[in-house]
């Protein structure tokens, strides 16, 4: 074939150079290997080679957040090197190398900020060390900058490459000094994802685009509802058709479960073939009867079971302040309302996928999944191999958004692959990853509000039910600002699974929360910023309860900074608005929307938002994963959800699940970091909870509805139709 | 099974596969060329486009025998060294987050310049709908495709 074809034979490469077991890296296309010796491994995070060059580890896993790039620059920070000489790869798991390999909870960056620092610091150390033994001169009369180490004093300068060899020699010096963030040169400079260029220009990085030698396509079918089985099976047709190398079913359980292990089909229908295209092609062609428990749920059904748990008895005190009850019946003005939400399906735009090539007692794994720890530990279990003989290697995802901290579909290509004893990726088509479930759970949640005669709050409660968990978090704001409070949790059981979504639980009840808090000082007649910012003096000067988990001069803070920034306190006719603000990932965000009203419906503007979230290690990076939330949020509030009949999921592919496109993004998003100096916090999720009420908000600024009800977009076609 | 000859990135390739197969699998599972993306399956999300001439088709479901002669770029072809002015307005911007979809529409992207060289806000809300990001990036691709039709002036 042409030179347009990539030997598969370069895929991968192997390197033994972190000496932490086998590291898997992507090679082609990066730049050439150095001439002469190999490179140097000063810890598991780095090597230097001759010419200079350095190469940075990146240990998590990336799906979209960014930390391949962010990551290696905080080690390339202390490390004082040029980051033009850096070249960054993906490390495979290593638990003996790294922590927490999982991207989840935006904490990659808030647990590694030290780590990494002390790996880049400590090799620079190292370095010093054996440069000030080669110059014969004390370390405190050698400088460093970007990847030179001079001696001031008589002129001289080596190169970390030419002294890397004997650094690597020395022992480990401890305790380190880390740099003082003012002499960052580095962190707080945009620099471009490292791995833009391979993807624009179409290079295989994801899990997806894995090939190898002899490597067989399987593809699965599993059943067509929640809490439905297999009764038989007829693949007469499917195994007569070109390319198709065996169908089989498999049960790809986990004895050993752990939290990562959700899979509502653990039991499916397998079809294993040399081409794509054949074998999903083979898989429609299986004739496939299946059989039900006899409880079909339906989204009928869960709506009533939730409402029911908000009308019952049976709900959880998560906190109770004050006397709620007697403050209730006290009050001038009580103001509730009931606020839900659908199942969501993550919809990562690269379907789920893995590679699996189990020979013997052997396994390699390779491909996008958030938790490859827990990978690991799940195929040990479900194909009973040692731990120690899998391998785990990290691809680029096609997005994450908590879909794959669930790594079932790695096991499942563990076990087929295991059972053909050959190289297997498994590929699920779009209907096959929207109807598997592991959904971000349907939430109903009730707000009571109760004011005195002066407007002031007096009282607060929340009671909210979820399938599977309840979206409430009791110790957050306005726990702590008002004295009598109560917040209560329930569930119930669905056979419907659920996992984390990108900012679990918050990206429904911020939105609850902040769009009740918009209605109550309206209640209240008080500017909804200036009502926020009465109930943090509260917090602040007299706070009730010890267990508030915010800081509510932060939370002050990026309210006042969106207020100054988006002109909240001039007029601007025609322009309708909205505010709203949360705390989750122990960051701080406040946004304000600006909307025009079109006849085709609201028009989003503008959103200023203003984020607290510590050190910004890159900026422009770190603007679009908040451009990326906003987005992300209102595309969710406005347009999603999965519904069931049956046990059926009603909606299969994006002809039926709507997504936000490019024309319903905002015009404009402008982005305030708060610059502080704080360790850094959560990014990549904190932007996305609070936009749901920016934008009811500004909408009921627009026409005086209240959207309570996602997908918000049937609310507004309704109040559009009778206009019309 | 079928032979057919393809002109692709400028290349005649000989396939052999069936009449029926999208295009999207014959790029990829046939011609190894990864960079095209399987997405929905459905033309609904434009994660696979590719030209076809100076149109953007999507490739999962555009079968390979409707092809004939007319060339097909792929992302791997828009330019001969990743230099294309989309291509160097996506870096200048950095759009990319999980870059998943990119390929896609930077692809769909060169036809509507190839059709509209100076387009408006609407213009690339109106020929941009096909393509969905999940991360959310569509302001930066916004903005790429507008630094890219200047350059290309």
């Amino acid at each position: 074939m042409s030179a347009h074809t990539l030997s598969r034979r370069t895929f991968l490469k192997a390197s033994a150079l972190t000496g932490g077991g086998l590291v898997l890296g992507f090679h082609w296309l990066s730049a050439p290997a150095p001439a002469g010796t190999p490179p140097v491994s000063l810890n598991a995070f780095l090597t230097v080679a001759s010419d200079g060059t350095v190469t940075i580890l990146s240990p998590n896993p990336e799906i979209g957040q960014n930390v391949k790039t962010s990551m290696p620059m905080i080690v390339a920070e202390e490390l004082d090197v040029d980051w033009k000489d850096v070249v960054v790869e993906q490390a495979g798991l290593d638990t003996k190398s790294y922590r927490r390999q999982i991207a989840g909870g935006s904490q990659s960056i808030r647990l590694n900020w030290k780590v990494l620092r002390t790996a880049g610091a400590t090799a620079r150390r190292m370095l010093l060390e054996a440069a000030a033994a080669r110059l014969d001169v004390p370390v405190t009369a050698l400088a460093t900058h970007a990847g030179m180490i001079s001696h001031n004093a008589s002129g001289r300068t080596v190169s970390y490459g030419g002294v890397a060899e004997g650094a690597a020699k020395l022992s480990v010096p401890a305790d380190v000094p880390l740099k003082n963030p003012s002499q960052f040169t580095i962190i707080g400079t945009s620099r471009r994802n490292v791995d833009a260029r391979k993807i624009v220009t179409g290079q295989p990085l994801f899990g997806i685009d894995v090939d190898r030698e002899g490597m067989l396509i399987a593809m699965i079918t599993h059943a067509p509802g929640f809490g439905m089985r297999l009764k038989s099976m007829d693949d007469t047709v499917a195994r007569a058709m070109p390319a198709v190398v065996d169908i089989f079913t498999i049960d790809a359980a986990v004895p050993d479960r752990r939290w990562s292990d959700v899979n509502a089909f653990t039991e499916k229908v397998v079809v294993v073939g040399t081409s794509t295209w054949e074998v999903l092609r083979a898989k429609q062609a299986l004739v496939l009867e299946w059989e039900s428990d006899g409880s079909p749920e339906s989204t009928e059904a869960h709506e009533s079971d939730l409402t029911n748990l908000l009308e019952g008895a049976h709900a959880r005190t998560g906190r109770r302040d004050g006397d709620p009850d007697a403050a209730f019946a006290k009050a001038d003005q009580v103001i509730e309302r009931t606020y839900s939400s659908p199942f969501w399906a993550h919809n990562t735009l690269e379907p789920m996928n893995f590679f699996a090539h189990v020979q013997g007692d052997r396994a390699e794994l390779l491909g996008p999944v958030q938790t490859p720890e827990a990978l690991r530990q799940s195929v040990a279990s479900a194909c009973n191999l040692a731990e120690e003989n899998i391998s785990v290697g990290l691809t680029r995802m096609g997005g994450g958004f908590g879909r794959r901290l669930y790594g079932n579909f790695g096991v499942e290509a563990a076990v087929i692959s295991q059972r053909m004893q050959a190289p297997v990726k498994l590929l699920y088509t779009r209907e096959d990853d929207m109807t598997q479930g592991t959904y971000r759970p349907t939430y109903k949640v009730r707000y009571r509000a109760g004011l005195d005669a002066e407007g002031n709050l007096v009282v607060f409660s929340v009671r909210g039910a979820g399938a599977n968990e309840s979206p409430v978090f009791a110790n957050r704001f306005p726990a702590g600002s008002v004295e009598n409070y109560l917040a209560e949790l329930a569930a119930s059981d669905s056979d419907i699974t659920t996992g984390a979504f990108r900012a679990p639980r918050s990206n429904f009840i911020a939105g609850a929360e902040q769009s009740f808090l918009d209605e109550v000082a309206h209640a209240a007649g008080k500017d909804p910023i200036d009502f926020r910012l009465e109930l943090f003096d509260r917090a602040i000067t007299n706070p009730v309860g010890e267990d508030n988990d915010y800081d509510p001069a932060r939370y002050a803070g990026v309210l006042r900074l969106v207020r100054e920034k988006s002109g909240w306190d001039t007029d601007k006719p025609g322009i309708y608005r909205g505010v709203s603000a949360y705390y989750c990932h122990n960051s701080y965000v406040a946004q304000v929307m600006e909307l025009v009203m079109e006849p085709s419906g609201p028009k989003i503007r503008k959103v200023w938002c203003a984020i607290d979230c510590g050190i910004v290690i890159n900026p422009d990076a770190a603007r679009n994963q908040v451009e990326g939330g906003i987005i992300d949020g209102l595309g969710h509030a406005m347009y999603c959800g999965l519904t069931f009949a049956d046990g059926k999921p009603e909606q299969n592919n994006f002809h039926t699940y709507r997504m936000i496109r490019i024309n319903e993004a905002p015009q404009e998003v402008e982005t305030f970091f708060v610059d502080n100096g704080v360790d850094p916090t959560g990014l990549g999720e904190p932007s996305l909870p609070p936009v749901a009420a920016a934008l009811s908000n500004a909408y009921f600024d627009a026409t005086g509805v209240r959207l309570d009800t996602q997908p918000f977009i049937r609310s507004i076609e309704q109040v559009k139709a009778p206009q019309g | 099974m079928a032979l057919f000859d393809l002109i692709v990135n400028g290349t005649t390739h000989q396939v052999d596969v069936q009449p029926g197969t999208p295009l999207l699998w014959v790029l990829r599972d046939n011609l190894k060329l990864w960079g095209t993306k399987y997405g929905c399956g459905i033309a609904q999300c434009g994660a696979c486009t590719v030209m076809l001439g100076d149109n953007a088709v999507r490739s999962c479901s555009y079968p390979v025998a409707g092809v004939g002669t007319q060339p097909i770029t792929t992302i791997e072809g828009l330019s001969p060294d990743g230099s294309h002015p989309l291509q160097e307005a996506w870096l200048e911007h950095d759009v990319p987050q999980c870059g998943y979809c990119q390929a896609g529409q930077i692809m769909n992207a060169a036809a509507l310049l190839k059709a509209k060289p100076q387009p408006t806000d609407e213009d690339i809300d109106r020929g941009m709908q096909g393509n969905l990001c999940r991360c959310g990036t569509y302001l930066r691709i916004r903005a790429a495709i507008k630094t890219a039709a200047t350059s290309m002036g």
